[in-house]
Parts: structure tokens; sequence; C-alpha cells
């Protein structure tokens, strides 16, 4: 029983790589300007004849063609983005549950009619059908645009939670705790639900990534949130703007960079869960520093090994 | 006293082969009685449906044909009637290290069965865990509780199995192969254990196993399978020493016996030792 926290630490540092490390600081570090900066900032939309400056003292990025404070506007829209992201991915994450746990383990006609669903649902080219919707409604609110990101993507994860829950369900213990009389419910909550969660959480954070980026690539075309502002609809009024004819990076690139910086948080993260999960995907570094420091550190072997070849040859000669 | 008696039971599967169906017979037409306080073993090579016949009699899956009964009622397919099944009939599966649920602890796979069948309440779970963690000899039970699985060993895990399977208070067990995936040095204790507890509860057990050898030290009566029939059934001394079908013969040829050395053989046919007859018939045969 002594040993257990030390063998807690060591399973920590096995989790905690760096991916995993940098990954997390970079998404805390975006959550929490999302979070507190647009108490502090003035208001986004406060129009001022001071337009297009560069970052000074004043606006630390800048000011949009309109004189707004750029800062302002991008505490806002990391607030909104990240609304749009979470949203979608909680949406995402219950229906590919819903379909893929639930026809998997049920199986029958219910599993066909299901994956049947999924299936269509996963040829469903995204963003033209996220454009058509998107035109076709005139109350773009942001919940509207996060129920149309999240249909068309919680396909994928559906298949993978679908195939996870057919080999799981399969499986011993599973045919044990029906044995034990336990009901399907608390079978599928209880004793598949908790080996599928290394899964799900990898299809909760690949659904955030596409979920920000969807937003932004409709918000980019005008079809976005209407009211709400994001790093997308930065984006639209900046390119409205000529910002980049007229040269305003600090207009184009805090959003750009913003996203850039998510996307590439999320997906570390998202690395390292799949290191997690599938210990074949981990990179080992580590261990392999070990290996040649420890051939280094021994010239004894080193030297055994180079004359192998050359004794084989004498050998040879003498025969 | 409950006796589960198994009537012609049969289990087709049906397989798919592109657009046709190809039929497999896994079990065809068995009959044998599980009765309190002795064990029947069912003894064959992999594949020759002795699994199967574990599910079925375990209600994972239904019998193409044929009958289970449970003291001359026939077995509750659902509801209230498979929960009363399920109180008298429990298994032991094959593999530990797939039997138990990597996410959860020890604890939690014997509360389970415990508060389902009514066997222990909120507040007592505990202590009975302890009780049925000390039966199966994981001792000291306060250790062992709070564990994952992947805490333990095969043994151990087996044996935390077998208690899983005690919590209900069964009156028939069934051992699917229950040390097959066991190291050779631990299997006898498990063994020993199980037989251990079939007598002190007075348990109808079936013992499923391709080894003739522990069939023969633990069960009273043997069955034979192969390819899903029973080619022989009779009192374990019956089956081993005289032998009738001939698939049994090559079982006992194939188990590494030293009475079965070619030269032992031949010493003991200088020294005139009397052999038995299965293996002199072998001797008249070559």
């Amino acid at each position: 029983m002594t040993r257990t926290p030390s063998r807690r630490r060591a399973a920590l540092q096995r989790i905690l790589t760096p991916s995993l490390v940098i990954g997390a600081g970079l998404i805390i570090a975006i959550v929490l300007f999302g979070l507190i900066a647009p108490f502090f900032v003035a208001d986004p939309l406060a129009v001022n004849n001071a337009g297009m400056h560069g970052p000074s003292a004043q606006n630390l990025l800048g000011t949009t063609q309109t004189g707004q404070d750029v800062l302002a506007q991008l505490a806002w829209a990391t607030r909104g983005s990240l609304l749009v992201g979470v949203i979608v991915a909680f949406l995402a994450l219950f229906l590919s549950a819903f379909f893929g746990i639930l026809g998997g383990y049920l199986g029958g006609w219910l599993d066909e009619v299901f994956s049947l669903f999924t299936n269509v649902v996963l040829i469903l080219p995204g963003l033209p059908l996220m454009i058509v919707i998107g035109s076709y409604v005139q109350q773009r609110g942001l919940l509207l645009i996060a129920f149309i990101l999240a249909i068309t993507s919680w396909a994928a994860s559906a298949r993978v939670l679908r195939s996870q829950t057919l080999s799981i369900r399969t499986r011993d213990y599973v045919q044990a705790s029906k044995i034990a009389g336990e009901k399907a419910h608390r079978i599928i909550g209880v004793e598949i639900l908790p080996n599928l969660l290394p899964v799900m959480s990898s299809g909760f954070v690949f659904a955030l990534i596409t979920a920000i980026l969807g937003e932004a690539g409709l918000s980019f075309i005008g079809l976005g949130v209407v009211g709400t502002q994001t790093w997308g609809s930065m984006l639209f009024y900046a390119q409205n703007g000529q910002a980049l004819t007229l040269g305003a990076w600090w207009w184009f690139v805090p959003p750009g960079l913003m996203i850039a910086l998510l996307g590439c948080g999320l997906s570390l993260v998202n690395f390292s869960i799949d290191g997690i999960i599938n210990p074949r995907l981990r990179t080992a570094p580590k261990q392999l520093k070990q290996a040649k420091k420890a051939r280094q550190a021994s010239p004894a072997t080193k030297r055994e090994r180079d004359d192998e070849p050359e004794q084989a040859e004498q050998e040879e000669v003498s025969a | 006293m409950s006796t589960l008696a198994v009537k012609d039971l049969t289990k087709t599967y049906l397989l798919r082969d592109g657009l046709r169906f190809k039929r497999l017979e896994a079990v065809k037409g068995v009959h044998f009685e599980l009765t309190p306080g002795r064990t029947v073993a069912l003894v064959g090579q992999s594949g020759s449906g002795k699994s199967t016949i574990a599910k079925l009699i375990a209600q994972l899956e239904r019998p193409t044909s044929g009958t289970i009964t449970l003291d001359g009622k026939p077995v509750g397919r659902r509801g209230k009637a498979l929960a009363a099944y399920r109180d008298q009939v429990q298994m032991v599966f094959q593999d530990p290290f797939a039997s138990l649920n990597p996410f959860h602890s020890i604890g939690h796979h014997l509360e389970r069965p415990l508060l389902l069948h009514g066997k222990a309440t909120k507040a007592n779970v505990r202590e009975k865990c302890l009780i049925l963690l000390e039966r199966v000899n994981l001792t000291p039970a306060e250790s062992f509780i709070d564990r994952k699985p992947h805490e333990l060993s095969g043994g151990q895990r087996q044996r935390v199995a077998i208690a899983r399977a005690l919590a209900p208070e069964p009156t028939v067990l069934v051992a699917d192969e229950p040390v097959s995936m066991l190291d050779v040095s631990i299997r006898l204790g498990v063994l020993n254990l199980l037989a251990t507890l079939q007598r002190e509860e007075n348990l109808a057990l079936l013992y499923i196993t391709h080894d003739l050898a522990t069939a023969r030290h633990f069960s009273d009566e043997i069955l034979v399978m192969y390819r899903g029939d029973v080619v022989e059934q009779g009192p374990a001394d019956d089956v081993i020493l005289t032998p009738q079908a001939e698939f049994t013969k090559q079982l006992l040829v194939a188990a590494p016996e030293p009475g079965t050395n070619p030269r032992f053989l031949a010493e003991a046919k200088r020294r005139g030792v009397p052999m038995p007859d299965h293996l002199a018939a072998l001797e008249d045969r070559t």
C-alpha cells in the first residue's frame, strides 16, 4: 500500500507527455482569455473616428475600419467561438453516443436502421449542407448554427463508438454481468460506457475542432451567427473592410492566430489521448534516449559487437 | 434441491457465406442431468460444442431445439422467471483476464450480484463481499476488495470470478474451462477450491475441460463430446479405464501420461506388468 502514491505519480508522468502539456496549456490560456478578458475590455462595437490605426497604447491591437477596438472584439469573439464549439461538441457527443452505443449494443433491426442513418449522415457533405440550411433560415441564432454544425459532425464518431461497442459487448465481463442479472441500461451505462470514455473524449475534442473551424468557415462567407461575435465574423468583417489590401494585419491576424492555436492545442491533446488509448501510437523518445545512452556508456559491448563481423571473417579465411 | 436436466439439446448456427447460408450444428441432441453434490465433466476438443452448452445453460444463447429444465420446470426466458433461474444457475468463465471489467474494482464485481439477488443490502454489502473473498481464499480480503483487476494475477482473478458466481448462492454452477488460461502451477489450487466449495455447498457442478486427467480426478460422471455429439457418457472411472468410443481412446492417448510413453510401455511389457485395457488395445494395433 505504501507504493501507491509513487505508482500513481509514475502513471501520471506516463500520461503527461510534452504534447499533452503544451496542448492543454494553449487551450487553458485561450479559454481563460475568453472567460476573463471580456470583463476588462471596452465596448467592442463602439464606433470611433480613429479608424484603421495600428497597435498603440490606447488600442493594444489597433482598430478596425470603423474605429472599433480589435482587442475588445477578439475577447468577445473568443468567448463566442468557444461557446459554439462546446455546445456543438456536447450535442455531437450525445448524438454519436445515442446512435453508436445503443445501436451497437442492442443489435438487430435497430442497429441496421441506426447505422444506415449514420452512414447517410456521414456522406452528406458538411459545409455545403451548412450553407444551404444557413441560407434558408432567416434568424440565424447561436443555437441554430450550433445545431446545424452538430448534425453534420456526429456521424464519424458514432461509427467508431458502434464498432467499439460491438467489440465490448461480446467480452466476457459483459456476458458475466448479464448472468449476474444486470439490466440492459446498467450494462450499457456502468459496464460498457466507462470503457468507451477514452474514445468518446477523443471524439469530443475532434468535434470541438471541426465545430470551431466550421463556424469560422460559415461566418467568413457571411452565413454565420447573427448577433454574436466569433473569430469567423471578425475575419468576415476584416475581409469586407479590405484589411488585407490595406495591410491592416492587426485586424485579421489575431482571430486567425487564435483559430490556429486552439486547433493546434486541441490536436495535440487528441494525439496524447490516442497515445493513452493505444500505447502502440505512443512515441518513445525517452526510452530511445536511454537505450542510446546505455549503448554509449558500455563501450565494451559496442566493441564486441563491432568485432564480431571481423572475427567471422577471420574464421572464414582460416577455414 | 435443484436438478438441472438437459434433454435433446440442439443448437444450430446459421452462418452467412456470401448470399448462401451454411448451417453449423454446434450441439446435436445432448442429454444429461446435473444433480446436487455431483460433478459432471464435459470433455472434448476445441470447437466440439462444450462452450456452446455452457452458454445455453447460462441463457446467453437460446437452444434451437430441446429443453433445459430446473426441477422439472422449463427455464424462464425473461423478466422474473429468468431472474429466478439466475438465482440458481451461475457460471465461471474460461478467461479470467477477460471476465472482469478493467474499469471496476473487485468489490464492484461482487457487490452487484449480491445486491441484484437480494443477498445483501446496501448497508452490509461490503461485509458480505469480504466474506466471499475469504471463502475463495483471497486473504486478507480487505486488501483485495478495492483493487482493480489488473493488479491481480490470473489465479487471483479466477478466484474473484468464482466468488462472483457464488454470490447469488446458486445450486448449479457451470465452470467453462476454469483453469485452461492459468499457469500449470496454480491450476490445482483453483480446482481444489472449486471441489471444496462444491462439497460444502452441495452444488451441482458442470466442469467443462479438455483435460481428461482432471476430469477423472474431480468428477463423478464424464461426457465426451466430438463435433457436437456426445460420443461417450458414463461414470468417470469407466470412461477412462474402459473407453468405448474411438475418439475417447484418441483423447487418452493424446494426454501426456507417463503410461503412454513408448519406452515405458516396452519396459512394462518386458517385465510382464499388467496393462490397462485401452493401452493394451493400442499395443495390439501397432
